[in-house]
Formats: structure tokens, C-alpha cells, sequence
């Protein structure tokens, strides 16, 4: 008898056929053993690129949207290098820096001798190439997710940071990655970050890169906390206007842990910041949030995936989008609570503010709870800027633009507020004043 | 001088003001009274710009200035101060950020330098101690929690440092316990000055015992049907406004 089964494989587009093709032909040169990059190059070439009947793609059809695989980008030269020592980090004057220029750990622009007591850091592509595996590599970030399986089967570069047990880690550690060139090139980095146990750091990243160049990023943050560890994480994306920003972060933390995240997106033209957070230990506490301020035909996707493995936990989001034009914001929000994680504390909240007839915010929360004794919310508002407000600050004296960008500020400044890191807040803030400005 | 002639005013094919008329010298304290329904908050709002309101005639001339051909910002700096029925609370902004921001907008607009942090300071410390607001009210979102009383008096800290030349109180006595009350007339008392209007609107002469006006203007269906001294208002009082219900229909 004939199979009747429909082939529902779709047609592979341009950008998946040179990823296939790329694959073949760069992995020989690509650090580290081979088996496990194949085994994610196959579930890419099995997944193909996420599209919006991949339900955690919904409203990122990456498929449509990458039109071409970028070539991996060049080694940069000397001239190049030269080029972005000169250029100050946004962060400049915080912390230490750990720079990556396109996609690739430049140790001499690095401040290696100035990180803290207790932080050691190496390039990610070295530690791949020693005989002994890196260990934690691949414990955090664990998904089945097609940009997520490109990064394993890619990854040339990056970091890795261990945090001694017991050290308190005052000042900041940054990591910036520096994009440069003229014409697109893609990126494949991973960061490692293992936090023992007891010890605390904050860790800034920043993605700075020309303007206008459509790069392609595929960026995969792993943090492994150990019991009673805090980590702060902070991104700030100033990236030129034109580049696609993909980013995983995988979060593993054990018990008593405190693990706080904020992302600012003003720049990219489409942007998909994804977090998986696995809580492995009781009595620990995540804040997870983010803010976007986009204009024209910008597009920002936040996509959580919190997994109360364990009782006792709390996580909380807080995500605000302000968008003009035809702008995009997606926020989906999925708690899990496993059968035995009673007592978890869960609150979702994600806000927009459409400023553009045009605009359009997509929120999607979703709880998926398998325990009784559990307090779980979530929340979505999306509107306009109250009217009764503007007018009550006009009448004030304040003229309209100033009115609209200081009510703007407030409400991009709530989520801001989740930042401890005083001076990290007041780069970020002067990001937003800066974005505000620029519309007025 | 603020002069108002003829104004017919509409909101949502709703007529609510129907050729009014009326002027209010410098240094004169003007109480507005009426019955709810009457028109006087739209008569506040209009004069101070909110656009849900449909202006079909008249003017409003402030020093020979027509108020209608302007912004509510560019009237603010022009002179007109609203203290809100119901001020506004707005999470996330600093009362002091917002204070600042309000007076050097202003300031920009009449072609005065920012004032610099400690004058500003000096300024709002002074002012606030008036009224009677502690400080760590100042740092705090703008009316975010702030009970009817406290916001009530922030409206008269703006109205101070504002420094505005026609002020309109809307219903500033609703909401407010004596004690509060006389706290917020003092305030006011406090601006009273030869070259500074006032539009006090109110249901009751309670407040006007406190902030005693020069003239009364009782208000019905969108007019103005009968003024007179601050007599009026204690007339008002004994016999309600029955009697004029109906005069302006």
C-alpha cells in the first residue's frame, strides 16, 4: 500500500542551505572535539531555522526574517584591533573588560590583570582545544532550540569565568563584544560563567558595533551558580542599527542562590533574547527583566523559560516596551512548575506602551503548573500614554515632547530600578534619556 | 487681567458652557460657585487647555493674550496655574525631579536660565515647610500614595515656586478635613499679591472664610447669572442655589 503520509519537511530556504554548507566546511578549523558540534549541526539540520508554527517562535518567524546566512566573520586584524582599543566601553571606568572582537577573545585588549581576586578568566576557544573537556560547558544552556544547537555546532569563542567559592566579588566584570566592518558577518560566541558556591559577582555585558551593518549574532550566556551564590547580570545593547541579535542564556542554580538580570535593546533591528532558567536547589530567588525602546521597523523578543524543578523558589519578571513606529515587542513568559515544587513564588509582569499607530506587542504568558500549594501571576498591559497625565504635566509647563519623554522615562524607569548596580543603572538610564531625546 | 467673553463650549455634542462671560482684575480673588453640573470644572479645564473640550465661540484673554490660540504648556508659562480637582499621581517621577522639570520648562519658555540645584532647593525647602510637607515626601513618586490632604497642598507647593499670575483653585476644599484646609488657604493666602488672580471654584463658603474673595460669581447652566461681593457667598450658603436654577435656561 502507497504511504499517504503527507511530506511536511518544509523547502529549505537560502539562509538554511548556507548554514548546512558552512558547517562541512569551517568544522575542521573549529576548537574542540567534533562529536558534540555534529550531534547540534544535525538537530539544526533536522529543526531547520524556528519558524511561527514552532510555538516558541511564534511571533519571531526567523525563518521568513533571515533571508542570508551570514559568512563567519574574519579574524580581526591588527588595524582592526587597534581601531576598537580606541574606542571607550560604554562601561568604561566600572570594571575590568573582557573583550571579544567579532567573535573572537582578544586577550590583549582585555584587563586580565586587573580582575578581581578571585575571578580567573580565559579565552573559550584555548579551553576547547586542551585535552581535558571545560567543565560546566553546556550544563546551563540546555534546550532543545534550533539557535541555541547552531551556537554548539558554531561556537568559535568566548569566555570562560570561575568565581572562587567564598569570594565576594565587589567590583564589576564586563564583557564586551565589539562588532566591526562594512559588510554582514555572523558570530558565534559562548560565555561561561560558574559562580561557586557563597561567592557573588556582577556581570556587565555590552554589544557595541557600526551602524547600519546587518551582522548576525548568535550569543549563548551560561551561568552555573553554586549553592548561596548572587549573580547580577546586565546587558546593554547599542549595537549599530541593522544587526540581528540572537541570544541564549542558560541559568543553573542551586539552593539559596540570587540571580538578577536586566537587558536594555535599543539598537538591533531584530533582536531574541531567550532565558532558561533551572532552579536545582531550594530557597532561591531570580528577578528576571528587560526593557526595549524601538522605532521604525525594530523587533525585540523576549522568550522565558523558568523551571521550578524544586520547592520553595521565587522568580519575578518585569519587562516594559515602549514602541514607536512599526516596531515589534514580543514578551512570552513561561513559568513551569514541576509536581513537587510546592511553595513556589512566581510574578509575571510585562508592560507596553505603543506610541506608533503601527506598533504591535505581542505578550504571551504561560503557566504551566503541576504542584497545589503554589502563588503564581502573571500580568500584560498594553496601551497609549494616559492623556489626563500629559495634560496634568503640559499644564505644568512642560511641553509635549518633554511631557511624553519624561512619563516614557518613568515607565521604562520602573523596570530599571531592578538594576543594584548604581553606576551600571546610570549607564543604562542615560541610554534611555539619549533614545528619548532623539525622538523629541 | 483675565477676560472671558462669550465662550460656548461643548464636550461630546454636550453644550456645557453657553456664553460666558467674565473678568477677573489683577490682585482680585474671584470665588466661583454653583451647583454640580454647572460647568465650572469645565470652565477650569478650558482655561487652562485640555483639548477633550470643544471651544464653539468666545474668547479667554489673559493681559489681551487669547489663551485659546496656545498650548497648555505655552499657558502655563504665559501664567495660568490649575490646582487639579483630583491631582494625578505618577509612578516612577520623583516629586522633586518633576518640580524641577516643571520650573525650568517654564523658565526655558519665558527666556530665563535653568536655576541652579541648591536656588531650586533652597526654593522647594522653603515652600514645602509652608505647607507643611516633609521632605521625604519630595522624594517620593509624585502623589503615588499620597493621601487627598498631601496632594491637595503639593498642588499649592507647585502653585508657589511656579510662581504663576492667574491661579485657578478647582474645588482645592474637596476631600480636606479643617486642619488641612486652613494649611492649604494659608498657602494661598500666602501668594495673594497685586499682580496675581485668583479663580477659586468651590461648592461650599467654607473655603471662603478661609480665602475671603473680592468678588462671587454664581454659576448655572454654563453662565455666569449673578455676581457680587464676598456677601454672596454667605447668601449662597442660607439659601442654596434654588434661585438660580432656573435663570439661565
Amino acid at each position: 500500500m502507497a504511504d499517504l503520509t503527507p511530506n511536511v519537511t518544509p523547502m529549505r530556504t537560502a539562509a538554511e542551505n548556507q548554514l548546512l554548507a558552512l558547517f562541512p566546511s569551517v568544522k575542521a578549523r573549529l576548537p574542540g572535539a567534533s562529536a558534540e558540534r555534529q550531534q547540534a549541526y544535525d538537530a539544526f539540520a533536522q529543526a531547520g531555522l524556528p519558524h511561527r508554527r514552532v510555538e516558541a517562535w511564534k511571533y519571531t518567524d526567523l525563518r521568513a526574517v533571515l533571508r542570508e546566512a551570514a559568512p563567519l566573520a574574519d579574524v580581526p586584524s591588527a588595524a582592526l584591533l587597534g581601531e576598537v582599543r580606541a574606542k571607550p566601553s560604554p562601561f568604561a571606568g566600572l570594571g575590568p573588560s573582557l573583550v571579544i572582537v567579532d567573535g573572537v577573545f582578544e586577550p590583549s585588549l582585555s584587563d586580565l590583570d586587573a580582575l578581581p581576586a578571585g575571578v580567573e578568566a580565559l579565552g573559550l576557544a584555548g579551553a576547547l582545544g586542551a585535552a581535558q573537556p571545560v567543565a560546566n560547558l553546556g550544563e546551563a544552556a540546555v534546550a532543545d532550540d534550533a539557535v541555541l544547537a547552531l551556537n554548539a555546532a558554531f561556537m568559535t569563542d568566548g569566555v570562560v569565568l570561575r568565581v572562587a567559592a567564598g569570594s565576594k566579588v565587589e567590583t564589576p566584570v564586563f564583557v564586551r563584544f565589539v562588532r566591526t566592518g562594512g559588510e554582514p558577518r555572523s558570530t558565534y560566541t559562548r560565555v561561561l560563567v560558574v559562580v561557586g558556591e557563597g561567592a557573588s559577582l556582577t556581570l556587565g555585558e555590552s554589544r557595541e558595533g557600526p551602524a547600519g551593518v546587518a551582522h548576525q549574532d548568535n550569543a549563548v550566556l551560561e551561568i552555573v551558580a553554586g549553592d548561596r551564590a548572587t549573580v547580577s547580570h546586565v546587558v546593554l545593547n547599542t549595537e549599530g542599527r541593522g544587526s540581528i541579535d540572537l541570544s541564549t542564556v542558560g541559568v543553573k542554580l542551586g539552593a539559596k542562590c540570587l540571580f538578577n538580570t536586566f537587558a536594555l535593546a535599543t539598537a538591533p533591528a531584530l533582536s531574541r533574547r531567550q532565558i532558561f532558567v533551572h532552579f536545582a536547589g531550594e530557597n532561591s530567588k531570580i528577578s528576571l527583566n528587560g526593557g526595549a525602546l524601538l522605532n521604525g521597523r525594530q523587533h525585540a523578543d523576549t522568550t522565558l523559560v523558568v523551571n521550578h524543578a524544586v520547592p520553595h523558589c521565587e522568580s519575578r519578571e518585569l519587562y516594559k516596551h515602549v514602541l514607536d513606529g512599526e516596531s515589534t515587542g514580543v514578551f512570552q513568559g513561561k513559568i513551569i512548575v514541576q509536581p513537587y515544587a510546592q511553595k513556589t513564588d512566581g510574578q509575571m509582569m510585562s508592560q507596553a506602551v505603543l506610541l506608533g499607530d503601527n506598533a504591535t506587542m505581542n505578550n504571551k504568558p504561560e503557566l504551566e503548573i503541576f504542584a497545589d500549594d503554589v502563588v503564581c501571576a502573571h500580568g500584560a498591559t498594553c496601551g497609549q500614554l494616559d492623556d489626563d497625565l500629559l495634560f496634568y504635566l503640559r499644564a505644568r509647563g512642560l511641553p509635549k515632547p518633554d511631557a511624553e519623554a519624561l512619563m516614557l522615562q518613568a515607565f521604562v524607569g520602573q523596570a530599571l530600578e531592578t538594576i543594584e548596580d548604581e553606576s551600571i543603572r546610570g549607564v543604562l538610564e542615560s541610554v534611555v534619556e539619549g533614545w528619548l531625546k532623539a525622538r523629541m | 487681567m483675565l477676560e472671558i467673553r462669550n465662550l460656548h463650549v461643548q464636550i461630546e455634542d454636550k453644550k456645557i458652557l453657553n456664553g460666558l462671560n467674565l473678568t477677573v482684575h489683577d490682585g482680585e480673588v474671584a470665588a466661583i460657585m454653583g451647583p454640580n453640573g454647572s460647568g465650572k470644572s469645565t470652565l477650569s479645564y478650558v482655561i487652562a487647555g485640555k483639548d477633550d473640550y470643544e471651544v464653539l465661540d468666545g474668547e479667554i484673554l489673559l493681559n489681551g493674550e487669547n489663551l485659546l490660540d496656545m498650548e497648555p504648556d505655552a499657558r502655563a508659562a504665559a501664567g495660568v496655574f490649575l490646582a487639579f480637582q483630583y491631582p494625578l499621581e505618577i509612578p516612577g517621577v520623583a516629586t522633586m525631579t518633576f518640580l524641577k522639570a516643571a520650573l525650568n520648562a517654564q523658565r526655558k519658555a519665558r527666556g530665563d536660565d535653568e536655576l541652579s540645584t541648591p536656588d531650586f532647593m533652597k526654593r522647594v525647602r522653603a515652600g514645602a515647610e509652608r505647607l507643611h510637607i516633609p521632605q521625604d515626601m519630595l522624594k517620593r513618586a509624585l502623589n503615588v500614595g499620597f493621601s487627598g490632604g498631601e496632594k491637595k497642598r503639593m498642588e499649592i507647593l507647585q502653585m508657589a515656586l511656579l510662581e504663576p499670575t492667574f491661579c485657578i483653585l478647582d474645588e482645592t476644599d474637596s476631600g480636606l478635613d479643617i486642619d488641612a484646609l486652613k494649611i492649604a488657604a494659608d498657602g494661598v493666602n500666602a501668594l495673594r499679591d497685586p499682580k496675581r488672580s485668583f479663580l477659586v471654584i468651590t461648592h461650599y463658603q467654607r473655603l471662603l472664610n478661609y480665602i475671603v474673595p473680592d468678588t462671587v460669581h454664581v454659576m448655572s447652566s454654563g453662565q455666569v447669572v449673578k455676581s457680587g461681593g464676598k456677601e454672596l457667598a454667605l447668601e449662597l450658603e442660607a439659601n442654596g442655589y434654588a434661585d438660580y436654577r432656573s435663570q439661565a435656561a
